[in-house]
């Protein structure tokens, strides 16, 4: 064990609860979790379990019903709109199972989109976006729309648009959920590679045991409560 | 987010899909289309009333029983003018160089197995220079027909046509309320007034027969005169004022009992009624521009449902809500002004054909087309705020979720 540091990311104590009356669920009963600066993180579990849940909340998409998140020691709730959408902007990124970029805009286009909310000049734009292509080893694909880019050539572009702003944390929720077993092993190997060499903590949504083995710590979730968390020695 | 970059990726994403962002927008064309053509083609009417005004004689002034009332001429009640106060005019009034009586009725005039309704104008021999008309056929009235009491009449372009057809007029009788007169001119055909009437649908004939034969009564509705030149039009209006207050006993302080208009009045009530006429049509040109707002904000708040993951993902990666609201706001301004200006072309176009076919003079007034299209953009800001708005507020997982 290292010396104690502070959490990056912090839930206290989350509940949430969807719908209203007899039809409501509790997605989350009562949820802590720190998160420490370059961590690996698999989140696993079953359908239902709140994995999902937990990981909206920590990527400031959707917020608790009761309880406190804090990023470095600041509670998100106290949070007006706009500083939330900075955080979001430079702070995190996002990594989906459906990937989510923009239909029939360019590849370089998604990437650069998170750089246009954060005002940076078109010229620069275009470097960091191009730079961030070429991490992911998409070189040469900048202008290809997604409709035109296989399922783990579009979650690359996915994690370079995710990168673009240098986040500290990349959220990603089920990435390899909707690619085959070898695609799957280079969209990891690319997220292990960030962990190791750049530092992003990383926090990972998962219900494959491969893929949480990439990890250096699991959390298992069941019916909205965390029942084991435990380090992993790295592969 | 910059407002330059906001107008570019408004821009292209109208430009993915073009068909639906013209049809959209096509209201507003419309719109913007029809308040250019009604300003244009009311301005064309005011020039076309005032071209005709002006032809009629611009040294030209009317005198009419009855005080001045608003816009219109006088007020019925006031006692008419008598043959003593014409003669007075002519001879106390030294800036006016001609006065006429101007009666008029509507009478049948009939001609072998001809028969119509026409307008019989009671008049002095004088009046033809003053309305500045000349004859195409035969002769004006003369002193000597006015002195006499003569049968004889002039008659307008129209009549010729209908009673006479291809036969030769001059000197043909026709019965004009059951008295036989001798027809001996033609006048120059002047065609439809700007507010359609028939100004060739006449009969003129000595304000004397008019007066003795037709109606039993001498006195004289209407006096046209004109003054000696352009620039002594108030000479002679004050002097015909003075003249008139005196011969009628209007007391110190009282208001005339009759009123006296000059051409350039005339023009100016003219250009009111058309005026009036025209904003009236801008009027209910501008409720289709409404109509296209709406038209626009329908396809806005459908634009924002279909795009409501590409929201979610926005916001995902750090969009404010005002990013959003930017967003879909200046493209619902983009899309309207690109049909202003669309609007302002075919409203050009538009009005320059409908001059011709109408046979008005051609005009765009700057004002109108710069309003059309200032009204274009308030109409994307005013229809575009509420769908932008949605779209802006959406929670972004719920955004995120949205199939």
């Amino acid at each position: 064990m290292q010396a104690p540091r502070e959490p990056l990311l912090s839930l206290r104590r989350i509940t949430k609860v969807f719908g209203e009356g007899d039809a409501t669920v509790q997605a989350l009963r009562g949820v802590d979790l720190d998160v420490y600066p370059g961590e690996f993180v698999a989140i696993m579990g079953a359908s239902g379990s709140g994995k999902s849940t937990a990981m909206n909340i920590l990527g400031c998409l959707d917020a608790p019903t009761e309880g406190q998140y804090l990023v470095e020691g600041i509670p998100v709730e106290s949070l007006p709109g706009d500083v939330l959408a900075a955080l979001r902007n430079d702070r995190l990124g996002f990594v989906f199972q459906g990937f989510n970029l923009l239909p029939r805009t360019s590849a370089l286009d998604n990437v650069e989109l998170p750089l246009v909310y954060a005002d940076v000049s078109a010229s620069e734009r275009r470097v960091r976006a191009r730079r961030a292509l070429a991490e992911v080893g998409l070189a040469g694909r900048e202008r290809a729309h997604p409709n035109q880019l296989s399922g783990g050539q579009q979650q690359r572009v996915a994690i370079a648009r995710a990168l673009v702003n240098a986040p500290e944390v990349l959220l990603a929720d089920e990435p390899t959920g909707n690619l085959d077993t070898r695609t799957s092993a280079e969209i990891m190997a690319l997220l292990v590679a960030l962990n190791r060499d750049r530092g992003i903590t990383i926090v990972m949504v998962t219900h494959d045991t491969d893929i949480a083995a990439y990890a250096g710590r699991l959390v298992t979730f069941r019916d909205g409560l965390i029942v084991s968390d435990q380090p992993r020695a790295a592969p | 987010m910059r407002l330059a970059t906001t107008t570019g990726l408004a821009v292209s994403a109208l430009l993915r899909s073009k068909l639906r962002s013209l049809l959209t927008t096509l209201g507003v064309v419309i719109g913007v289309a029809a308040v250019i053509i009604m300003q244009s083609m009311g301005a064309g009417a005011t020039a076309m009333v005032t071209g005709e005004l002006s032809g009629m004689g611009s040294n030209m002034l009317m005198l009419m029983p009855g005080a001045t009332q608003g816009m219109g001429g006088a007020s019925l009640g006031a006692p008419l003018f008598t043959r003593d106060d014409l003669a007075a005019i002519g001879r106390e009034c030294p800036a006016v160089r001609a006065a006429s009586v101007m009666n008029v009725r509507s009478v049948r005039v009939v001609t072998g197995d001809e028969n119509r309704s026409t307008n019989l104008y009671g008049v002095s021999p004088s009046y033809l220079e003053i309305r500045q008309w000349l004859t195409v056929m035969g002769r004006g009235l003369t002193e000597e027909d006015e002195r006499q009491g003569a049968k004889v009449c002039v008659i307008g372009e129209t009549n010729r046509i209908e009673l006479f057809g291809s036969v030769d007029p001059i000197g043909a009788e026709i019965r004009v309320h059951d008295l036989a007169c001798t027809v001996v001119g033609v006048l120059e055909p002047k065609g439809a007034s700007t507010f359609g009437q028939d100004q060739d649908d006449l009969v003129l004939m000595p304000s004397t027969t008019y007066g003795r034969r037709i109606m039993g009564d001498d006195r004289i509705g209407v006096m046209m005169l004109s003054a000696v030149a352009e620039d002594r039009i108030d000479e002679a209006k004050a002097q015909v004022q003075s003249l008139m207050r005196q011969r009628r006993r209007v007391l110190e302080g009282e208001d005339d009992d009759f009123t006296v208009r000059d051409m350039r009045e005339l023009i100016a009530i003219m250009g009111t009624i058309t005026g009036v006429l025209t904003s009236l049509l801008a009027g209910v040109a501008a409720i289709s521009l409404v109509v296209g707002g709406i038209g626009i904000m329908n396809i806005m708040l459908v634009s924002v449902t279909e795009r409501t993951r590409e929201i979610g993902i926005r916001l995902a990666v750090g969009a404010r809500a005002r990013d959003i609201l930017a967003q879909f706001l200046v493209e619902a301004v983009v899309l309207s002004l690109a049909g202003g200006m669309l609007g302002l072309l075919l409203g050009a176009v538009g009005s320059y054909a409908a001059s011709r076919v109408l046979d008005l003079p051609f005009s765009l007034p700057p004002m109108a087309a710069a309003l059309a299209v200032g009204v274009s953009v308030v109409v994307g800001v005013l229809f575009g705020v509420f769908p932008a708005r949605k779209a802006a507020h959406l929670r972004p997982i719920v955004a995120l979720r949205f199939e």
